[in-house]
């Protein structure tokens, strides 16, 4: 039973992580919440259904159903960067010197548009996802691990890893951690802000695009409001890991997962979605900056 | 070199340049003096396209520069080490002087050959970088964070440095051995732009100065014929 929930946990955990990291990274550079994102994942979901359900027709499906997915997700990926991109230059990007609240107000904004936008071209009911898969998977005692579970842990993990490094190693990542600390001083150096804002855009509304399109293909349903609660839940886990803080929203992702699933299964499943925000509360009365949140005391 | 033509700079209805023109030349030091909130930083702060003049010219080797970017302008060749160090604390030394090499580097890789040949000259200029390499910018003591900061604009390979109160808050020791490392960088090459409030130390090592008072140049000359003008002297010099 442990094993089972810590398995359910890791893989709705890799989840919030992916949507939480779009949300800390942004907050990093531009000190906003944005409050559009869970749409984007919302999106990558129904761009899921829509490109599958397009190599279904032309039958590139039942010819190669891995390159059919894998199409999927880059098409999906590639489709939500170019619209967080293009929410960044429309909503954000002139209210860039604005007090802080107009562009928090601008991101409400663009989340309600996205949803109605999805409802009236999509319709306002479920959508089913194409069923891919049976509901393949193996069984040790009482433990069932199906493929698709472990599909999610291994690309979360491996989108992680692969941000730690490009934020670590790369020149871009570098400059996106320089312009986080001092965007004046990163102009000075020479760095473009407003290409490492776009980058930063782009980047976190794929991971979106990815965990949307996996939580798609887990659930089978997918509905033009799914972004709001999982954008509150990743919101969450942000914060949880100190907002701004990339190896904190990695961690809170996971730590939420594991707490939804496990106290779902040991204390009571009637409050599932409660137990996150209890947490979060208790995590804020002890160290608000959140578990890896940054101490303002640096050196002048 | 860099030519200031009636520069007005406001920070909303405040205006804090009145009209600067000032001319630096090929190879010179020209150091600003002045009182605090006479304008220096904001002098700077306009060349470097932070801020945007309301009114007047700024031409770089030929260019004008009012309208371009501040992160073209580093790319022409003009490096700002700005008030308080701002070193950025969280990435390493050598992150930072990384950073300061962003326009010498190239698109996807920050190392390269001219990287580490420019390195190799930083750390021999200051070795105690070298020793903390790989420290936090954020950990070092204020001077070393000045040092930092000026290895970090010697960088991307400037043509015109803009130095501005290298000396704040360091200890007499340390500021001698700064001043002693500008005059180096200069004999390298580089012109200098130097805003002080140690005017005696300034003045001694530049070739010409400039006195702002009020957002406006009060007065300008070689940088002896300004240690003993009257003015200077009392206002500046506290003799």
């Amino acid at each position: 039973m442990f094993v089972q929930q810590l398995i359910n946990g890791l893989t709705v955990g890799g989840v919030y992580a992916l949507i939480a990291l779009g949300y800390t990274m942004v907050y990093g550079i531009l000190e906003l919440i944005n409050f559009a994102h869970g749409e984007i994942y919302m999106l990558g979901a129904y761009l899921g259904i829509i490109f599958l359900g397009f190599f279904t027709a032309i039958g590139l499906t039942s010819y190669s159903l891995p390159l059919a997915l894998i199409l999927t997700f880059v098409l999906s990926i590639i489709f939500c960067s170019s619209y967080g991109f293009t929410i960044e230059k429309i909503a954000y990007k002139p209210l860039r010197n604005a007090p802080r609240l107009s562009p928090l107000i601008s991101a409400i904004g663009v989340s309600i548009f996205l949803q109605n936008y999805v409802m009236l071209t999509q319709g306002a009911t479920d959508k089913v996802f194409p069923h891919l898969f049976e509901e393949a998977g193996f069984e040790a005692s009482s433990i069932r691990v199906t493929y698709i579970q472990l599909f999610i842990i291994a690309i979360s993990a491996f989108l992680m890893l692969f941000l730690h490094l490009f934020i670590t190693k790369t020149r871009m990542g570098k400059a996106m951690r320089a312009v986080a600390q001092d965007k004046v001083m990163a102009s000075l150096v020479g760095i473009n802000i407003d290409t490492v804002i776009s980058v930063t855009f782009a980047i976190g509304s794929g991971l979106a695009a990815v965990a949307g399109l996996m939580v798609a293909i887990y659930y089978g349903l997918v509905n033009y409001s799914i972004g709001y609660i999982a954008g509150i839940k990743a919101f969450t886990a942000a914060v949880l890991g100190g907002i701004g803080s990339i190896p904190g929203a990695m961690f809170g992702g996971i730590f939420l997962g594991l707490v939804e699933s496990l106290s779902a299964a040991y204390i009571s499943s009637e409050y599932k979605d409660a137990y996150a925000f209890i947490i979060l509360i208790i995590i804020l009365l002890i160290k608000p900056s959140g578990l890896f949140g940054k101490s303002h005391d640096e050196k002048v | 070199m860099l030519e200031l033509n009636n520069i007005h700079t406001s920070y909303g209805p405040v205006e804090a340049l009145k009209g600067v023109s000032l001319k630096i030349n090929q190879g010179e030091i020209v150091c600003l003096i002045g009182s605090n909130g006479a304008g220096k930083s904001t002098t700077l702060m306009t060349i470097s396209g932070i801020l945007k003049p309301r009114k007047g010219s700024i031409s770089f080797m030929g260019d004008d520069i009012v309208k371009t970017p501040p992160h073209r302008i580093v790319e022409m060749g003009v490096s700002h080490v700005p008030e308080g160090r701002r070193i950025f604390p969280r990435l390493t030394v050598k992150e930072n002087l990384e950073m300061g090499a962003y326009t010498r580097s190239s698109k996807l890789k920050v190392k390269s050959l001219k990287f580490k040949d420019q390195l190799d000259k930083v750390f021999e200029l200051f070795p105690v970088l070298k020793e903390r390499e790989k420290q936090m910018g954020g950990t070092l003591s204020g001077g070393e964070q000045q040092i930092l900061a000026i290895s970090r604009a010697l960088m991307s390979e400037p043509k015109l440095l803009l130095l501005d109160e290298p000396s704040l808050g360091l200890a007499p020791i340390i500021v001698s051995k700064i001043f002693k490392a500008i005059k180096g960088i200069n004999q390298d090459g580089v012109t200098i732009l130097l805003v002080e409030q140690n005017a005696h130390a300034a003045l001694n090592l530049s070739n010409r100065g400039y006195v702002l008072e009020n957002g406006m140049i009060a007065l300008h000359g070689m940088g002896e014929e300004l240690l003993n003008n009257e003015r200077v002297k009392k206002a500046y010099l506290g003799e």
